[in-house]
């Protein structure tokens, strides 16, 4: 397949959190930090590593993609509809009545969505079912199951359970990635319900542990080669990253978290993202 | 109208009993052969939920998941992503009673054709108490959309049921009981997923069970007839979708109802007859169940008689309550 390159790739990454600005200030709500910190993984996984057909979603021999953090799905809708499985007009519709793009992911409203997901802890153990199905009962070595983790998410038990399940039955066709970027609702990690060490937790559960910076293409790339190249283990990539990322007053605060920006904050994010000019902005903020 | 033919040795003393959960057991392993993209998991309770039978014949297609209802239903739903037909089994108790929200978002809302099969529902679990005894869950499974209700009268129903949810493409509930129960139907009595059947026909109440209260239906009727009191019983096993057309046609005959299941009262079974009855054709009725509290330690049988749940005790109820009661919507 071949896919993008690394500099396309950064390029793209940056086009979906503009994207995922626009369509969270036209929605007036939504979770802004998340779906812009996973901006290159998502890029990286939709236009270089996934085996998808987007004029043919259901094809069988696909690669298995989906969120279980599911509130950051407006960077998975941007890059669906750059891939081709919608046009984009249809991002204005996110959050609104009647839309295919319902706040958190529903996989009966779209085509290409594998999962319905939103409430946390649940998408490891789906993925796990899944690359069970296909390392065991389908004996298919060349479908791939990834799934997206919040960390804060990881306070929930059900991961653990799934975790024990995926080490036992060594399951090499599972590949997590950790959206380590620090925060959720009410702060950081570490204050909230600590999770560090987290690299020796997986690695009890018996997991092969990855740690990259969740930013860089490349260290997206050769991480999920690396995970493909284990075939005893399951694998998780603990992406570091920061929350915002991309959108200077928004990087590293937890109170962007579950909150969209308004117009003006929209027209600051969309400079800091280089998307307009210095000029423009000055229009749109009306100063 | 009454072409259901019933166990010709139901009234006897020789009446074969035998766990819901073994026809069960029998249904999934013939489910298997006819289907190989059923699989089964199991939660540590493989013998006892009678997935045995299928582990046995298909050791590749099924999965132990361990202590971990959350993760048995999650992973479950994983099979259905990759185009399997999961059982995932384990104790009402714990499933869905543990793992509610886990089902509503992954099986339920994501509309996967997952099944839900819990063994030990009701109180005659007996002396392991209240904490094993589930009597919510009909009422927890039946709010949830897409998903389809199943509770089997006994072994023979238990076994058709479970063959024909393996291919009915939905969310499935299905709800089964610990103990030996008599066997009321016979392999050629009629199951079809939303169907109530009427098994005896009545002029002065009509009792509706579900699961095995149905057999308990069946003696109070004899012991009513002896009072002159002539019941219809009907056999409700699809709690949802409920079978409007044979309920309300039953409702119209009788002007009285009496419900029962091995149960909470509230929201159940008896519930959703209410339901159907307050907007359709308001008719007096009485829920036979567990009333607004939990279970305790006992026989399966000593619970069943401190509880009310047996027909002698039920006859007792269903005299008093046609003493009292006109039949405000009899059809003359």
């Amino acid at each position: 397949m071949g896919g993008l390159s690394v500099e396309e790739l950064k390029t793209r990454a940056n086009d979906l959190r503009k994207d995922v600005i626009i369509m969270l200030e036209s929605a007036k709500s939504g979770h802004t930090a998340g779906s812009l910190d996973l901006a290159e993984i998502i890029a990286t996984l939709y236009f270089k590593i996934l085996k998808i057909k987007p004029d043919n979603p259901d094809w069988d021999e696909r690669d298995i993609f989906f969120l279980s953090n599911g509130h950051t799905v407006p960077i998975q809708y941007a890059a669906m509809a750059e891939a081709g499985f919608f046009d984009k007009s249809e991002l204005s519709t996110l959050r609104k009545l009647g839309s295919r793009l319902q706040g958190h992911p529903e996989r009966t409203k779209l085509p290409g969505l594998e999962n319905t997901s939103g409430p946390l802890g649940s998408g490891l153990s789906q993925a796990a079912g899944c690359a069970y199905a296909f390392q065991y009962m389908d004996n298919n070595k060349h479908r791939f199951v990834y799934t997206i983790l919040g960390d804060g998410e990881l306070d929930e038990g059900n991961n653990w359970e799934a975790a024990m399940f995926a080490g036992k039955y060594k399951l090499s066709q599972l590949i997590a990635f950790v959206d380590r970027n620090n925060i959720q609702i009410d702060g950081t990690t570490e204050d909230v319900m600590p999770l560090e060490n987290l690299r020796d937790k997986w690695e009890a559960f018996g997991w092969h542990v990855i740690e990259i910076d969740g930013h860089n293409v490349q260290s997206i790339i050769d991480a999920v080669d690396m995970a493909k190249a284990i075939t005893n283990r399951p694998c998780v990539i603990i992406a570091y990253t920061i929350a915002g990322k991309g959108v200077d007053f928004m990087e590293y605060d937890y109170k962007w978290h579950g909150v969209a920006p308004d117009a003006k904050q929209a027209a600051e994010a969309l400079y800091d993202l280089g998307v307009i000019d210095e000029k423009k902005l000055f229009e749109e903020v009306g100063q | 109208m009454n072409g259901y033919p019933l166990n010709p040795d139901l009234f006897s003393e020789q009446v074969k009993k035998e766990p819901i959960r073994a026809g069960f057991g029998r249904g999934l392993k013939a489910a298997g052969e006819a289907n190989e993209k059923v699989v089964a998991l199991c939660a540590d309770l493989t013998d006892s939920v009678q997935v045995s039978l299928f582990k046995e014949a298909f050791p590749d297609r099924f999965v132990e998941v361990g202590i971990a209802e959350q993760n048995l239903v999650t992973v479950a739903s994983g099979f259905a992503m990759a185009g399997k037909v999961p059982f995932a089994v384990a104790y009402a108790a714990f499933s869905p009673g543990r793992n509610w929200e886990q089902i509503r978002t992954t099986i339920a809302l994501n509309d996967q054709p997952v099944k839900v099969v819990a063994s030990h529902a009701g109180v005659s679990v007996g002396s392991d108490g209240a904490t094993h005894q589930a009597l919510e869950d009909i009422a927890l499974m039946r709010v949830m959309p897409n998903m389809i209700v199943i509770v089997p009268g006994d072994s023979v129903e238990a076994e058709k049921a479970t063959k024909l949810i393996a291919e009915n493409g939905k969310p499935t509930y299905l709800r089964l009981a610990r103990e030996k129960s008599p066997i009321i139907s016979t392999p050629e009595s009629p199951f079809e997923i939303g169907r109530a059947y009427v098994l005896r026909e009545g002029a002065d109440i009509s009792l509706m069970g579900t699961g095995a209260m149905t057999y308990q239906l069946l003696v109070a009727a004899n012991k009513l007839s002896e009072r002159g009191i002539n019941a219809e019983v009907v056999h409700v096993p699809t709690v949802k979708p409920l079978d409007d057309e044979t309920i309300l046609a039953s409702a119209k005959r009788t002007g009285r109802i009496l419900t029962a299941e091995e149960a909470q009262i509230a929201g159940g079974f008896g519930g959703a007859v209410s339901e159907l009855l307050t907007e359709k054709l308001p008719t007096p009725q009485i829920r036979i169940g567990m009333n607004d509290r939990f279970g305790e330690s006992g026989s399966g049988e000593e619970l069943f008689d401190y509880f009310g749940l047996t027909g002698e005790k039920i006859a007792v109820r269903a005299e008093e309550f046609v003493r009292s009661t006109p039949q405000y919507h009899r059809n003359m």
